[in-house]
């Protein structure tokens, strides 16, 4: 044991820093995907027919029910078997969609129940249209009581990333692994992949924050 | 190569009580700690609210699989010698769990309105007497769904020791995979067991959160 | 013609009859008080006349034409009627001058150009001009109310509904919310008011409708029907408000 040494890691910070980089596009990626699969479904759990709903809680339910690991094996299996031979970021992509959509499903539909029923009346009293109640009464309000959840959502999402290093999606842990393999400074190789991951989360926390105070400028409970 | 039989099955559910054994530890080690972290988080004093604090934000600002290899090479080093992974594997789960424990019951105590500070104060009883008796049971009824909730993420959560080679339910089906040469089969047992334990503690979770809002 | 007919309208919740054939006939520039035991059906029927519930039978025209849920200028009906509620609500994100006229805006009465003039002219009406650039959060309740208003008379109503406007007030504020109402009164506006507001029904209306058991029980002109009420249900009700 030679006490704890960054020298030898900090030769690879370019691999480093093109696993942040992957990380923050795999993130980009599923939360774009994920979000649509949220509101989407939200919208079909709320006003869809009878079928939609009940097969859009069976996923919602499948999903939360399961580790994301297992279902990330079962996308990377599956789909060669369907002659798609993926790379494992886009499986990777993939697997995380689905389980931030279903995720996002919820927290979105949480967010429209939130919004009174006499809010949604006092629009329509006004003889607007429905898209209009919606985008004008409804719409930022509900934002608002999502923002928490669905922020810290993507926070998990950020760091839950990290499995895709089971397939060997090239993200930052992988790296993290492929720099151990090489120097065998599994304590400080890891150590540092975790500091990385703490400035990514603190940062993104950062930005939220700023962000909701911009977004929501009117006096809570209201 | 050899097809997925009974004795796979078996095998799986088997390997299951590992992944129990370790929820079980995380939660009796992490409970006590995380406890101790909600009450530091909601004291007075400025130094354990802000240590409480930085313990949270560290820990669930890192993956839970960083915090694994963490501890997984950690641990040994900080007590040079090899250790059981057993032990690594424990310690990372106990801050994980901690961590959340801490942060959902610092939740429930913030919830219990300042008054009955007040009216427990008022019977001449010691701090810990006015949480113990006044204060942490209302607590506790507040948070006990999404105390429940994290039980579910705790499952889940283990699924990852399969990465350091320990034996639970994932790696078991990583293992017959292997051997079988039927992940897709294989690895959707697997989903099903893990649904099959996560689905009633869920909809436990939902229960007491829905009696919650209705009697308040 | 009538501004609104209401013909023997019946409206159940499950196998609650709540309205038991409601009849009744608004002129232009009218003034309604609707009073009557909580649970006699007021809220109910303010509902149905903007199609915020549907009827089960019966018929209510406004203009002559019949008002149905599912009817396809349903808005354009609503752009005309004006409905203020017992709890205000204001859109809690927009500021005053945006909840005024968010509609005119969004229907194309008024030019984004124009919306400030107008905002400025019926806060004015209410006196809160002054209250323009605020957020309901910032409001006290009876300020809340009044902008509430100020929205409907945005929209240049033909019919305004006031569903008990002034309950969830404290009572210091509850004046400046029926001097609001009345001054609406002498601009000829014609309104129907629920309320439990005995005086100002009796001083601001021109007719006063006593609701029970989901029916028009007794109606006529304010003065006469409380000097003489004609059933005993009316009676005790007058005798039951007097004593709170
Ligand atoms: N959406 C609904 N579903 C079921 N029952 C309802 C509904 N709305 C109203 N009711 C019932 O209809 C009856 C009449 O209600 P309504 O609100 O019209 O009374 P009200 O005269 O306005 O009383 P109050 O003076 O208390 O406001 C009540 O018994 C109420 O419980
Ligand atoms: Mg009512």
């Amino acid at each position: 044991m030679t006490g704890f040494n960054l020298s030898q890691i900090l030769h690879y910070q370019d691999l480093f820093l093109s696993g942040v980089l992957m990380t923050a596009l795999l993130s980009c990626i599923v939360m774009f995907f994920g979000s649509i699969i949220g509101i989407l479904g939200a919208v079909g759990v709320r006003w869809g027919p009878r079928p939609v709903q009940y097969a859009l809680r069976a996923y919602v339910e499948v999903i939360r029910n399961t580790p994301g690991l297992i279902q990330l094996f079962i996308v990377f299996f599956v789909l060669p078997s369907f002659e798609l031979r993926l790379p494992p970021f886009h499986a990777a992509a993939i697997a995380f969609s689905i389980y931030f959509g279903a995720y996002a499903i919820e927290i979105i539909r949480a967010g429209l129940d939130s919004i009174p029923r006499s809010q949604i009346e006092a629009g329509q009293c006004l003889g607007i249209t429905r898209w209009e109640v919606f985008r004008h009464v409804i719409c930022m309000p509900a934002l608002r009581n999502i923002y928490p959840a669905f922020t810290s959502q993507i926070v998990l999402l950020v760091l839950g990333t990290s499995i895709a290093s089971q397939i060997s999606a090239e993200e930052l842990f992988y790296m993290g692994s492929f720099v151990e393999s090489r120097t065998y400074r599994s304590f400080e190789v890891y150590t540092f992949v975790c500091a990385i991951y703490l400035v990514m989360v603190l940062i993104l926390k950062t930005v939220f924050a700023a962000g909701g105070r911009i977004l929501f400028r009117w006096p809570a409970h209201d | 190569m050899r097809a997925f039989s009974g004795s796979d099955l078996i095998y799986l559910l088997y390997a299951l009580q590992w992944t129990v054994a370790l929820v079980v530890i995380a939660l009796a080690m992490g409970a006590p700690l995380g406890l101790a972290l909600a009450l530091m988080r909601t004291s007075r004093r400025r130094l354990p609210r802000y240590i409480a604090m930085v313990f949270i934000e560290v820990v669930q600002g890192v993956p839970l699989l960083g915090l694994l290899v963490f501890f997984y090479f950690g641990v040994p080093l900080l007590a040079g010698r090899e250790v059981a992974p057993v032990i690594a594997v424990s310690i990372a789960f106990t801050a994980y769990s901690a961590s959340f424990l801490g942060q959902i019951w610092r939740g429930g105590i913030e919830a219990v309105k300042g008054t009955q500070w007040d009216a427990a104060a008022c019977l001449g009883i010691t701090k810990w007497q006015q949480f113990r008796y006044v204060i942490g049971p209302q607590a506790f009824r507040m948070s006990l769904p999404p105390t429940v909730g994290l039980l579910v993420q705790l499952i889940k959560g283990t699924s990852l020791v399969s990465i350091v080679g320990f034996v639970e339910l994932t790696r078991a089906g990583q293992i017959i995979s292997a051997a079988t040469f039927q992940p897709l089969l294989v690895y959707s047992c697997v989903a099903v067991i893990y649904f099959s334990v996560c689905l009633p503690l869920t909809h436990w979770a939902r229960a007491l959160e829905g009696r919650l809002n209705g009697a308040a | 013609m009538a501004l609104l007919e209401i013909a023997n309208v019946r409206k159940s919740f499950g196998s609650l009859e709540v309205l038991k054939g409601v009849s009744l006939t608004v002129e232009p520039g009218e003034i309604i008080a609707i009073v009557g035991r909580s649970g006699s059906g007021k809220s109910t029927l303010l509902r149905c006349i903007n199609a915020l519930e549907g009827i089960n039978s019966g018929e209510i025209r406004f203009r002559g034409e019949p008002v149905r849920q599912n009817m396809k200028n349903l808005r354009l009906l609503r752009q005309r009627m004006g409905i203020v509620f017992q709890s205000f609500n204001l859109f809690p994100h927009l500021k005053v001058e945006r909840n005024v006229t968010l509609a005119p805006v969004l229907t194309g009465k008024v030019s984004k150009a124009d919306a400030r003039e107008l905002a400025l002219e019926v806060l004015t009406r209410v006196g809160l001009s002054e209250k323009i650039d605020a957020f309901p959060g910032q409001l006290s309740g009876g300020q809340q109310q009044r902008v509430a208003i100020a929205r409907c008379l945005a929209m240049s109503p033909e019919l305004m509904l006031f569903d008990e406007a002034t309950s969830a007030l404290d009572p210091e504020l509850v004046g400046e919310v029926l001097r609001v109402i009345e001054d609406m009164a002498r601009n000829d506006l014609t309104m129907i008011l629920v309320t439990h507001e005995m005086n100002f029904a009796r001083n601001v209306s021109t007719r006063l409708i006593f609701m029970n058991e989901g029916m028009v029980w007794e109606q006529g002109p304010p003065a006469e029907l409380f000097a003489n009420p004609k059933t005993e249900e009316f009676a005790s009700f007058i005798r039951a408000t007097k004593q709170a």
